[in-house]
């Protein structure tokens, strides 16, 4: 703890030193709007420092250790209450505990991958406009346009018959269709007939052509890959599209699309298209989220905490064995977390040295943890020496 | 065509499925073929299956034919005269046992009123849809399932009277309630499966919170009831030991055993050993008392120890009290075992008077422990001077939804005021509304509440309280058997950390999670001592970095890779020193390194 000064212009400095560069700054210039006095502004100056200083975390203090109690309690309520939501009016998305372990873990394919669309004006500000493109971007398979697809067994031939008002409505032409599956059915006879496209195929196997139907109805034609639901909703005063299924840089690609806002719910993916920082965030907003959405009250920095941990080294590490326990520097610590063997063996085969220095190692051996009132050791100065001694007194004065 | 199979494999095909079955099931009826066998038609897969292997599940249904039951008022009169048995019934074919796959074709109507044409089978009592404990919950149609479930489970786990020949058994550990009572409201299978045998006590429960010591589904028990003898009960256990035979002709010797053999302890707890080495019945023994003093051979004896001085030295394996129980001994038998080997029992006997922290329950699955004995001046009190036994909490009610809990209550208080039983069996129990009727002519509210004073000030309550007769049992949960603590104690040998269960005398472990809790708080020193219970100082070598050899002779520690080299002391977790054997045993070698600490 800080102790304070009495307050007087001579303190003036000291004060402002202590506050973040910011803080000070904004003080001052909220003191020039109010017209505070001088007495005014610097009493405002020490009851701002002294809740700065009192916010602060203690040196010493076991911040993982509360981060995960404070987020594991909580878990433990949230196991038992997840199947009490089930049907919600919006998409379904993986929530509650599993979508936690979700994002701790790092999957790189969630459950239910989604993104948040934001639409640059004027696309933002009807439900049709943002309708519109959420066609557009939606995928869209064949089976989706057809009017219906019949199999001629007898010369082994399939006709698709195309839907022409779904067709207009996904801005799709029927040459485009065509193209498509020329380009991708290789072996058989695409051709083009009054009102859809047949496809012949060589081979006199019923078996095969059933399976070149089902192909077919599942071939996308128009729209970004991955992306199989597109739901425009109100947020605020603008419309925005949710998505089922992800596939962020396409989507940012698209013209309509405010690609500074537009976000995905998988963190590696936003990792990959937008660097560690965004998957930083996500990280945060999705475990926020689930608490937010469970109704848990959890201090929004021990879910800083745990986005930085995984992304401090730049690279994205889950809270896993083989994430960042794997990188823990002891030797003990590791192998008192899953796998023991394993990490003892390797260790003694490079001669590794445990520094002692984590809490793990120490309760094994019995010794103060190097936390809290453990931390702070005894310093003995073994020889006089007079700069030290000066040294000394000046830090006195200051204590 | 459709596949027969027998007891799963195929046996051959019919034309008409129907009619086979139709054939066969009328051959059991008739006895032509075992009233054992069942047979499935699945219409689905088109086959029948016909069983005849034990350990299928069956059960009892009456057969309807033509829309009308086969069991008519003749034989119901011939059962009632004895000139008919049930065994009777099921060799006439009258009444059928089916197996779970035979079911699925069966129409079950539940009562003689619900059956139609369509009817196979008539349900004998719709009781039959729950088990022998379930169906003893009076009013369970108005319970949740789920708490039946529980009230099913405590029932038990009730203390009663288990056996009427209990002076003459030695069970293991065996709870004997003293003044079972017949349930005032009873189901219909009570009387089936025998009152003399009814395990718990009709109380008067009032429905309040008292200054919160009945929170939390905690009851707070009248002392005065208890000291009536309200939930008394009788502890047996049976202590057994046998005199051995050993290779070599070697034999247990039951006596008072000498001082100078092993394992011999306090002279003391030999005290109430008689000439024969044997306790006498009616002794106060307490925990580590010794019952039977008995010793036994040195065990696995070489050629040459056997010459030795040691060879001779016998083990003390005494039969004694367990740690922390105490009790009277009961009897003691002295008989033969199945090998012909003296066999010896002594039963002991502890008398428990209810007290907190003992577990109870009603029928309902309404299960909580004795928060508070209050003093019968301090309980509340209605005006005509009736002070409730046991005071219940209202919040156990809300969420549990055990409605048939009150509805017994008001039926127990009914009972009670009018020296009748009530029957609560399910689905065909007295009606809520004539019970409420019956206990307005009775001169009290309908309702079952009552006007009830404060027991301290004797202040009249505003509210009116719910008072009415419930139907509890004592349950063999006790804290008599549970309650333990311990500052220091035995260790296990090989970690030398505290022993682990309460018949060890061991230590309440601190955790993995409440450590956590310690580091949370940055208590590290706090935390070192709580872990301090296997401190050890190994001396380790400067040098090599493993432990060192402490010669307690000269009082001196050497390194054996040296003896110049310099050793320290370290403190340490025994089990860290054991892990750095285990390192070893696994070809690793760990080195320590000393640094000065400061």
């Amino acid at each position: 703890m800080l102790i304070m000064p009495k307050s007087g212009s001579q303190n003036n400095g000291w004060l402002e030193k202590d506050l973040p560069g910011e803080l000070a700054a904004d003080i001052n210039k909220l003191a020039k709007e109010k017209k505070l006095s001088e007495a005014q502004k610097n009493k405002l100056m020490e009851e701002l420092s002294d809740r700065y200083s009192n916010s602060q975390v203690t040196p010493g203090d076991a911040v993982g250790i509360i981060t995960a109690q404070s987020l594991g309690e909580p878990g433990t309520q949230m196991t038992m209450r997840t199947h009490h939501f089930v049907g919600v009016a919006e998409l379904n998305v993986t929530l509650g505990l599993p979508r936690i372990i979700e994002v701790l873990d790092l999957r790189k394919e969630p459950k239910t991958p989604s993104m948040l669309i934001y639409l640059k004006s004027p696309h933002n500000q009807s439900r049709e406009a943002a309708d519109k493109i959420a066609n557009k971007i939606r995928q869209v398979v064949l089976g989706e346009l057809k009017k219906e697809i019949l199999m001629n067994i007898s010369d082994y031939s399939i006709f698709i018959k195309l839907d022409r008002e779904e067709l207009t409505m996904h801005h799709v032409s029927f040459d485009d269709i065509f193209n498509i599956l020329l380009k991708q059915l290789h072996g058989y006879v695409v051709e083009k007939q009054e009102g859809g496209i047949v496809i012949k195929q060589k081979e006199k196997e019923i078996k095969k052509l059933y399976k070149l139907k089902e192909k077919i109805k599942e071939m996308p034609v128009a729209g970004i890959k991955e992306i199989s639901h597109t739901l425009p909703i109100r947020r605020g005063e603008e419309w925005l599209i949710q998505t089922f299924g992800s596939n962020l840089k396409s989507v940012m690609m698209v013209d309509e699309v405010d690609e500074t806002r537009t976000i995905t719910n998988n963190i590696v993916e936003a990792g990959q298209v937008l660097g560690i920082e965004a998957a930083r965030q996500v990280i945060i907003d999705e475990i926020t989220k689930v608490l937010e959405e469970q109704g848990m009250p959890v201090d929004h920095r021990h879910v800083m905490l745990i986005a930085d941990i995984m992304s401090q080294t730049g690279e994205l590490r889950s809270i896993t064995r083989h994430g960042i326990t794997s990188q823990k520097s002891s030797v003990l610590a590791r192998a008192s977390f899953e796998i023991p063997l394993k990490h003892l063996i390797d260790a003694s085969v490079v001669g590794e040295t445990d520094q002692l220095r984590s809490v793990v190692e120490n309760i094994m051996i019995n010794q103060a943890v190097p936390v809290g009132t453990g931390l702070p050791g005894l310093i003995v100065k073994m020889k006089e020496d007079s700069a030290a001694v000066e040294k000394g007194k000046k830090g006195k004065k200051n204590d | 065509m459709t596949d027969i199979y027998l007891n799963g494999s195929l046996i051959g095909t019919a034309d008409d499925a129907a009619k086979f079955v139709e054939t066969v099931i009328s051959g059991r009826r008739e006895g032509k073929v075992t009233t054992l066998l069942n047979v499935y038609h699945n219409t689905r897969e088109d086959t029948v299956k016909l069983w005849t292997e034990r350990d299928r599940v069956r059960r009892p249904l009456i057969v309807v034919r033509e829309g009308k039951s086969v069991l008519t008022d003749e034989h119901f009169n011939k059962l009632k005269t004895n000139e008919m048995k049930w065994s009777d019934l099921v060799r006439m074919g009258l009444i059928e046992y089916l197996d779970a796959a035979e079911e699925e074709n069966a129409y079950v109507a539940m009562t003689p009123a619900e059956v139609t044409k369509r009817s196979t089978h008539l349900e004998i009592d719709p009781i039959a849809a729950f088990g022998i404990c379930t169906s003893m919950v009076p009013y369970a149609n108005f319970d949740p399932s789920s708490k039946l479930n529980r009230g099913q489970k405590t029932q038990k786990q009730a203390m009663g009277c288990y056996a009427l020949n209990f002076l003459n058994r030695m069970d293991t550990a065996i709870n004997l309630l003293h003044y079972p009572q017949i349930p005032i409201v009873k189901s219909f299978t009570q009387q089936i499966y025998g009152e003399a045998l009814s395990s718990g006590q009709n109380v008067v429960i009032a429905i309040i919170d008292y200054e919160g010591y009945n929170m939390s589904d905690a009851l707070i028990v009248n002392k005065a009831s208890i000291d009536r003898g309200l939930w008394r009960s009788t502890y047996y256990r049976p202590y057994v030991t046998e005199k051995l035979r050993y290779p070599g002709g070697q034999i247990d010797d039951i006596s008072m055993p000498q001082k100078d053999i092993q394992g011999y302890t306090l002279e003391k707890d030999y005290r109430f050993l008689g000439e024969d080495g044997i306790i006498a019945p009616e002794i106060d023994v307490s925990g580590g008392d010794v019952l039977v003093g008995k010793t036994s051979p040195p065990r696995f004896l070489g050629k040459l120890e056997a010459f030795s001085a040691a060879a001779n030295v016998r083990k003390d394996t005494s039969v004694r009290v367990r740690y922390g129980e105490r009790g009277v001994v009961n009897k003691v038998i002295i008989t033969e075992s199945e090998d012909g080997q003296v066999l010896i029992k002594v039963d002991v006997r502890e008398y428990r008077k209810p007290e907190i922290g003992d577990k109870f329950s009603s029928r309902h699955g309404q299960k909580g422990v004795i928060g508070r004995v209050l003093p019968v001046e301090d309980m509340v009190f209605s005006a005509s001077g009736m002070v409730p036994d046991v005071v219940f909490s209202p919040n156990g009610l809300p969420k549990r939804m055990t409605v048939g809990h009150l509805i017994e209550a008001l039926g127990g208080k009914i009972g009670a005021l009018a020296g009748r039983n009530l029957d609560g069996t399910l689905f065909q129990s007295e009606k809520v509304e004539d019970l409420r009727r019956e206990l307005l002519s009775l001169g009290f509210r309908d309702d079952g509440t009552e006007v009830l004073h404060d027991g301290r000030s004797g202040r009249q309550y505003k509210a009116k309280i719910f008072v009415g007769n419930v139907y509890y049992m004592r349950l063999k949960h006790q804290v008599a058997d549970k309650l333990q603590a311990r500052a220091r104690g035995p260790i296990a040998l090989l970690t030398r950390q505290p022993t682990e269960g309460k018949a060890k005398e061991g230590g309440l472990r601190l955790g993995e999670m409440e450590k956590d809790c310690f580091v949370a708080h940055g208590s590290a020193l706090l935390m070192k001592e709580r872990f301090d219970s296997d401190k050890t100082i190994q001396w380790i070598c400067e040098k090599c970095g493993s432990v060192a050899v402490f010669d307690s002779y000269r009082a001196k520690a050497y390194c054996l890779c040296g003896e110049k080299a310099k050793v320290e002391p370290v403190e340490m977790s025994y089990a860290f020193k054991l892990f750095l054997e285990e390192l070893r045993a696994m070809h690793m070698r760990p080195k320590l390194i000393l640094k000065d600490k400061y």
